[in-house]
């Protein structure tokens, strides 16, 4: 019990230059943070801390997105040793895009999904495939429970069956938008469903929200060959992809918002793929749509897809 | 960036989707649904909602004359979209047999030509499967102009133009095709796009879509690593 001195508690100092203690320890850890980057860390290292502290894409002002765009284009150029280009064209104002595929044509050839896989850089191995062709019997009609993605026949049609590609319906109402924690995904005034892959943090609601199986996970680094790259690339669609984000059909963005039809479009050998501005009336999409016996997939949950599937004969 | 991380309760509630069983998933090739339609007269009375809901929700438009603008047509947005003319560019009619064109090589002006349905023991590898038991060849070809087709009503076409002798039977496919609906369109959708002819896909002799080889299926889950 011995009385000894303590020493005196510390009296607060009075701020002179504007900053409190704490304030000036943060910014110092953020100057070494900096010097350390800068000085000893590698080109990619850099290029990784770019991506990591990379913006929301709707949170960049021009100036950033160009800058940003440039460091992409490097990045993918130097990684595939060939130009690519990185864009993000804006939406065209008054359109609203439409899908209609003619079920009573497709032949289930699986042309789409390859055209697809080379015209979006999806992962060669692991497999990512933006669109499944399934395939049912005719007598059962659209009953996915009996549906089939894994036929393999000598030739298609096979007797007796028909067949419904399924891939990101684009709906007015996207379950995916709502469950996503980050708003990483969201849709653009043209109406489509886009995703920034620099957002992303990987939970995969959107996964299990989506009724459509539209979305897929990078489990693994997705691999293109180097010369199978598709160099016209933009932001919100078929840019490569990194380990752990959730991709999936863009409605070729990069084409449709230039003017073009969308590639599994281009390479249906039936013509049963059908895309155009649903607002102008004078579209193939309009005219599908007021003279076919269109329906949509699984309306009932009220996603309101853009897609629709038809009988044209 | 606030804006970004804002959470709503169904946000922060749907992760417990993996919480759900799983069996349905594991039976659904859309792997993920929830609910599925389950037999055909739910898809019917699905697909007949559709239609109604697309109807009912559509604005009204004016109902425009859509057809007769012929296939270098323009289509005109009169709504909302300012829109560069439609051109559609037509493209060389499908390849004939090797040496067949011109017909007129071997097929003379003053040839006499007998014009009651008989078998030709010529151009063995054109076998008629189409209405043959009404048709046959001089319903198409013309007997003195080989290098042309003629109409029903005998006016003469070139083969770049065909598809005015398809449309005499199939009207409603000839309708369809000029709205962009029936056959492959490629190039732009608001802009210069090219069209097939209807024998580009449908062989005039035997017109039923030739089966194709599918692409690879895709591999399974389980065989993805």
């Amino acid at each position: 019990m011995s009385a000894e001195p303590t020493a005196p508690l510390p009296v607060p100092q009075p701020q002179t230059e504007g900053y409190s203690r704490r304030e000036a320890l943060v910014m110092g850890l953020f100057a070494l943070a900096a010097a350390a980057t800068t000085a000893g860390c590698s080109a990619a290292d850099k290029l990784a801390l770019d991506d990591f502290v990379a913006k929301h894409f709707r949170d960049l002002t021009p100036d950033e997105l160009k800058d940003r765009l440039a460091q992409l284009e490097k990045k993918y150029s130097e990684q595939y040793g060939k130009s690519v280009k990185v864009s993000a064209t804006p939406p065209i104002p008054g359109v609203l895009f439409g899908y209609a595929l003619d079920l009573s044509r497709c032949i289930g050839c699986r042309r789409c999904v390859y055209g697809c896989v080379d015209e979006n850089n999806q992962s060669r191995d692991p497999q990512t495939h933006w669109i499944t062709v399934l395939e049912m019997d005719k007598e059962g009609g659209v009953n996915l429970q009996n549906a089939d993605a894994f036929y393999d026949h000598e030739t298609v049609p096979a007797p007796g069956k028909f067949y419904m590609p399924v891939a990101c319906q684009h709906c007015e109402n996207p379950p995916c938008v709502k469950v996503c924690p980050v708003e990483a995904t969201w849709k653009e005034p043209d109406g489509i469903v886009v995703i920034d892959y620099d957002w992303c943090i990987g939970c995969r609601s959107c996964i299990s929200a989506c009724p459509y199986g539209a979305r897929h996970f990078n489990w693994g680094t997705p691999s293109i060959p180097k010369e199978e790259l598709n160099p016209v690339t933009e932001y919100l669609g078929n840019r490569p992809r990194q380990r752990g984000v959730v991709e999936k059909c863009s409605w070729c963005l990069q084409l449709t918002r230039n003017g073009l039809y969308p590639k599994c479009v281009e390479v249906c050998p039936v013509g049963a793929r059908k895309f155009g501005n649903l607002l102008d009336p004078e579209s193939e999409i309009r005219y599908i749509i007021e003279n076919k016996r269109v329906f949509i997939l699984k309306e009932e949950l009220n996603t309101q897809p853009k897609f629709f599937y038809y009988y044209g004969l | 960036m606030t804006a970004h991380f804002r959470y709503t309760t169904s946000q922060l509630l749907a992760p417990l989707i993996f919480l759900a069983p799983s069996s349905r998933r594991d039976t659904d090739p859309l792997w993920g649904s929830m609910t599925r339609i389950r037999n055909i007269r739910l898809a019917v009375a699905g697909a007949s909602a559709a239609v109604l809901l697309t109807v009912a929700c559509r604005p009204v438009q004016e109902a425009g004359p859509r057809f007769g603008k012929g296939i270098e047509g323009v289509a005109k947005a009169k709504g909302v979209v300012p829109k560069p003319t439609v051109t559609l560019f037509p493209v060389a009619p499908p390849p004939f047999s090797e040496g067949a064109f011109p017909c007129s090589e071997c097929h003379g002006l003053t040839d006499k030509v007998n014009r009651v349905p008989h078998k030709v023991d010529f151009h063995e590898e054109i076998v008629l499967q189409h209405d043959e038991k009404n048709r046959w060849c001089l319903d198409c070809h013309d007997a003195q102009h080989r290098d042309k087709l003629h109409l029903a009503d005998g006016r003469l076409i070139d083969f770049t133009e065909s598809y005015r002798l398809c449309g005499q039977c199939h009207g409603p496919t000839l309708r369809n095709w000029k709205a962009g609906e029936h056959g492959k369109r490629t190039g732009s959708w608001s802009g210069a796009k090219q069209y097939l002819l209807c024998a580009s896909c449908h062989s005039p002799h035997s017109p039923h879509f030739k089966p194709l080889k599918p692409k690879a299926p895709p591999l399974r889950q389980e065989a993805i690593r």
